[in-house]
């Protein structure tokens, strides 16, 4: 086990390596002279282009500046916003808080859901809850879902008008920032009717962003478990007289939670594509929103960082994910 | 009571009889799938409205019809029947844009299916053929593409090269070729080991005709299967880099770009909004139902007896 | 009175190319502590009929008898609680793959305790010392450090035992093992073998041996049924079968042993019934 968790992290350093080259090389391929970019329609001096040049190095050779970046990156100097001036780092850490919350809460429900409905449609095999739930899935799994959120605002805030249209939380309410978890914030504030205005702003945007997990989760578990119940320790479990309970939630549903287990942690790194057009749909301000906004403002050191941040914490997650696997995988915790 | 097995002396088929019975195995399995028919169908239809949309669609796409904006679809209140799906914002026929909106969709679907595939066949030969540090160094750099979310990744290569179709596809099928590098990789160090490559190989087949010839061949299975998935994957991409602003761009009118354009009048003209990303649903799940039909036709181990 | 009585059981399977029978109207009956070998090749249905009466078929299966009774009692309809009561307390059953058969996400302990625990209503620390009573008896070396084992860690003839452990828990009056020494090595093979026979008679149970190895059936059979594509097609107590077998495909059987092999090639059935032809 100890050597599977340091081969694991041992690979860790070229990937992270193979990221930071990208996202430096992304602006550096950009046509043009990186500091006229920069500056945008606004044009700049001679002088004063000289003087960033020098000062952002990009007058040094392109293997230096690489090395220049790398150990600033390392110091938690990822340069500041072209558009708000304030350090890069500083503003992903203001609104990742924002993500997690809608992405926590998306992977919950597609969890708690996709393996309740992955299991009962192996259980259920061929029956018509089957084929349905497995039909629901296909298409929740074909879903464009910046076009399923858009349908469910024009009916649940539109129609309805059950749901906000936008925002984390009703603008009547205001409290500081403690977690920056709102549904926590929100409680801790103990303004009446804050909680839930917090939950009724998030309910919609977790159910979207959900979608696509939730209906490859219940997939994933159906086939994980069809194959389990077939298995010969599934037949002993019966033979030993054990109640229909114990052999699918325990003896079943144990072992196809290995496969399904890496399937969700896998997912979240889906998540945070499906979080950039949730976001957007939902004006939540989290990291998704922040970079297409910063996209199309062309704040290339955001662009460069945040695409930098988010991939390290997607590989991040993915050894997470590992270890887990590893963990619940009984050939390999023990050996 | 003895039984002795009645022996027929073994047929020998031609190569052509062969693969005839393979296809025909293959269909029988595959239209048992009532889904994956379903989506044949619909695909057929799909490629169908794409080829002759010059002569099925009622208007031209980008015409503006300034005296009829927003102008609801026939069933409803107020709707006309020269606009059967009612109008967009600038008075354009949703019916005709669909309708062409079709072509934009399946045009990205090969040409992006059609880059990753040969791209991450190439590379996926080379890296399970030669092993050692060739493949070290190879599946190293798929696992950086991999370790970014595909669609922020598309997203940014854009962002880089300039938003518009061309560039959308191209920064898609970046994104998609590890997979089809793994899956190759995969599939051709399995098949390394076994005997009929050694064979070829002592016969004097170099390495080249070894790769395509010899081995490729018997690792079609998964590629297809995949390939499926990134063709539907790849339509779902490109729309929403449309819908970002980063695709095809207006008044181009691909799905995607005509949800973005749509996004203000939610509330206001439902229409705009729903039948675009109904396009694009109903086409992904047919995709997604022919995909799954083929990995249960194509897989002997997923065959329920 | 017989302990298990079976009369014209058929077995029928759903599939894709259409309805398959495996078992085709057998009879079957075992006495109290009786030791019964049911024979056959591979597809003869041996494993399909004992796995019918046990209940561990899947949908697929149609199965139909005139008659099913365990100890007077008619077993073909029960209801799924009695059925558990009958099942893994009264009849038992242990199977071909042993690493297989054991859950890999437990420990051994776990799995043999459970049965401890919800079939016989043990305590915890009951259940354990049990359990490691079990292990004693079945030959596990280092009980108390097995019993925390999982599966994969022990090899298929531990794992037999394991199971052999389990299944002779409860004080079953019936066990039945369906090729238990099969996937065995050949040196293991004898001692599970041993195993078996000695619990048989020390508990006294009715034992059902499936086998494909009539080595085996001369060593430890009472009374021998032979089947062959889902037919019973001989019967007789082990003497009798070995000196004088009535049936065509039992001689052949016999003669198919690689004891009897001359020249350089295992003789086969159908090299039999060809020789018989050539006469």
């Amino acid at each position: 086990m100890i050597r599977f968790i340091l081969s694991k992290l041992l690979y860790l350093v070229p990937t992270f390596i193979g990221i930071t080259i990208i996202a430096f090389s992304f602006v550096r391929i950009l046509p043009g002279d990186p500091v006229l970019l920069m500056a945008g329609e606004r044009g700049v001096t001679p002088e004063r282009h000289a003087e960033l040049s020098a000062q952002l190095g990009y007058d040094q050779p392109i293997v230096l500046q690489y090395f220049d970046f790398l150990g600033r990156l390392l110091q938690g100097d990822m340069g500041n916003s072209l558009v708000t001036k304030k350090p890069v780092l500083d503003e992903f850490l203001t609104l990742f808080p924002a993500t997690v919350e809608l992405g926590l809460c998306a992977i919950i429900i597609a969890t708690v859901i996709g393996v309740t409905v992955g299991v009962f449609a192996a259980i259920r095999r061929g029956s018509w809850f089957d084929q349905i739930s497995m039909t629901l899935a296909l298409v929740g799994f074909s879903m464009p879902i910046f076009w399923w959120g858009l349908l469910l605002i024009i009916f649940f805030s539109g129609i309805l008008g059950w749901t906000p249209v936008s925002g984390r939380i009703s603008l009547l309410y205001y409290f500081p920032n403690v977690t920056g978890f709102m549904l926590i914030d929100s409680l801790l504030s103990g303004q009446k009717g804050a909680f839930t205005s917090a939950l009724s702003h998030l309910i919609l945007p977790s159910l979207v962003l959900a979608t696509i997990p939730l209906a490859v989760i219940a997939r994933q578990t159906r086939s994980a478990m069809l194959e389990v119940m077939g298995e010969d320790y599934v037949r002993t479990a019966r033979a030993k007289g054990m109640p229909q309970y114990r052999v699918i939630g325990i003896h079943a549903l144990r072992n196809a939670m290995v496969p399904v287990v890496t399937t969700i942690g896998l997912q979240i790194g889906v998540l945070m594509a499906g979080a950039i057009l949730t976001e957007t749909i939902f004006s939540w301000p989290g990291i998704g929103k922040w970079m297409i906004d910063s996209i199309s403002r062309r704040d290339y050191p955001v662009v460069q960082s945040g695409l930098l941040l988010i991939a390290a914490l997607v590989m991040i997650v993915n050894l997470l994910v590992d270890l887990t696997y590893g963990l619940i995988n009984p050939r390999i915790r023990v050996k | 009571m003895s039984d002795t097995s009645n022996l027929a002396a073994p047929v020998k088929l031609s190569d052509a009889a062969i693969r005839r019975r393979m296809l025909a195995e293959f269909w029988f399995y595959f239209s048992q799938n009532r889904g994956a028919v379903i989506g044949l169908v619909v695909f057929v239809l799909l490629v169908l409205t794409a080829v002759f949309a010059g002569i099925i669609a009622p208007h031209d796409p980008t015409t503006q019809y300034r005296e009829a904006l927003l102008v609801p679809p026939v069933w409803a209140e107020g709707g006309s029947a020269q606009f059967l799906l009612g109008t967009d914002a600038v008075g354009r026929d949703m019916l005709s844009r669909l309708i062409f909106g079709a072509q934009y969709s399946l045009f990205i679907g090969i040409v992006v299916v059609s880059i990753a595939l040969v791209g991450g066949i190439i590379i996926g030969l080379l890296a399970g053929f030669f092993g050692g540090w060739i493949d070290n160094v190879i599946m190293r750099m798929m696992d950086v593409i991999l370790a970014f979310p595909s669609l922020l990744l598309a997203l940014v290569l854009v962002a880089v090269l300039g938003p518009g179709l061309t560039n959308a596809m191209i920064a898609i099928a970046i994104v998609y070729q590890p997979h089809f590098a793994r899956l190759t990789r995969a599939a051709v160090m399995t098949e390394m080991k076994r005997e009929y490559v050694t064979a070829a190989r002592v016969a004097g087949a170099g390495n080249l005709r070894l790769m395509f010839k010899t081995i490729l061949p018997n690792c079609l299975g998964p590629l297809i299967v995949q390939a499926t998935l990134s063709f539907s994957s790849a339509v779902l991409d490109s729309a929403a880099l449309g819908f970002l602003g980063m695709g095809a761009q207006p008044p181009a009118p691909e799905w995607g770009t005509m949800l973005a354009e749509a996004r203000e009048f939610i509330l206001r003209a439902w229409w705009v909004v729903t039948f675009p990303g109904l396009a694009i649903l109903v086409s992904v799940l047919a995709i997604n139902l022919m995909g799954d039909g083929l990995r249960d036709a194509l897989d002997p181990k997923l065959k329920r007896s | 009175m017989a302990l298990l009585n079976i009369k014209n059981l058929t077995v029928k399977f759903a599939t894709a190319t259409g309805s398959f029978t495996a078992v085709d109207g057998i009879d079957v009956h075992v006495d109290r502590g009786e030791v019964l070998a049911i024979v056959g090749e591979s597809g003869s249905g041996k494993s399909v009929s004992m796995l019918a009466v046990m209940g561990l078929l899947p949908d697929t299966a149609t199965i139909t008898a005139d008659e099913m009774t365990y100890d007077g009692r008619d077993i073909s309809n029960l209801s799924a609680s009695e059925r558990r009561h009958l099942i893994g307390r009264e009849i038992t059953m242990i199977f071909q793959e042993p690493v297989a058969s054991l859950n890999p996400s437990f420990t051994v302990g776990f799995q043999i305790e459970e049965v401890l625990r919800l079939n016989l209503g043990l305590s915890r620390d009951d259940a354990r010392a049990r359990a490691l009573d079990l292990f004693r008896a079945v030959g596990i070396p280092e009980p108390e450090t097995k019993i925390n084992a999982y599966p994969h860690q022990m090899s298929g003839g531990q794992c037999q035992r394991v199971m052999i452990a389990i299944a002779i828990a409860s004080n079953p009056r019936l066990l039945i093992a369906d090729e238990p020494t099969t996937a065995l090595d050949v040196t293991i093979q004898k001692q599970i073998l041993d195993l078996l026979m000695k619990l048989q008679e020390d508990y006294g149970m009715a034992l059902i041996l499936i086998t494909h190895d009539m080595g085996v059936v001369a060593e430890t059979a009472d009374r021998v049924v032979v089947q062959y594509q889902g037919k019973k097609m001989e019967e007789a107590d082990v003497l009798s079968l070995f000196e004088a077998p009535q049936h065509p495909y039992t001689r052949a059987l016999l003669s198919a042993l690689p004891e009897n092999a001359t020249g350089d090639r295992l003789p086969t059935v159908s090299d039999f019934f060809a020789q018989e032809a050539a006469r």
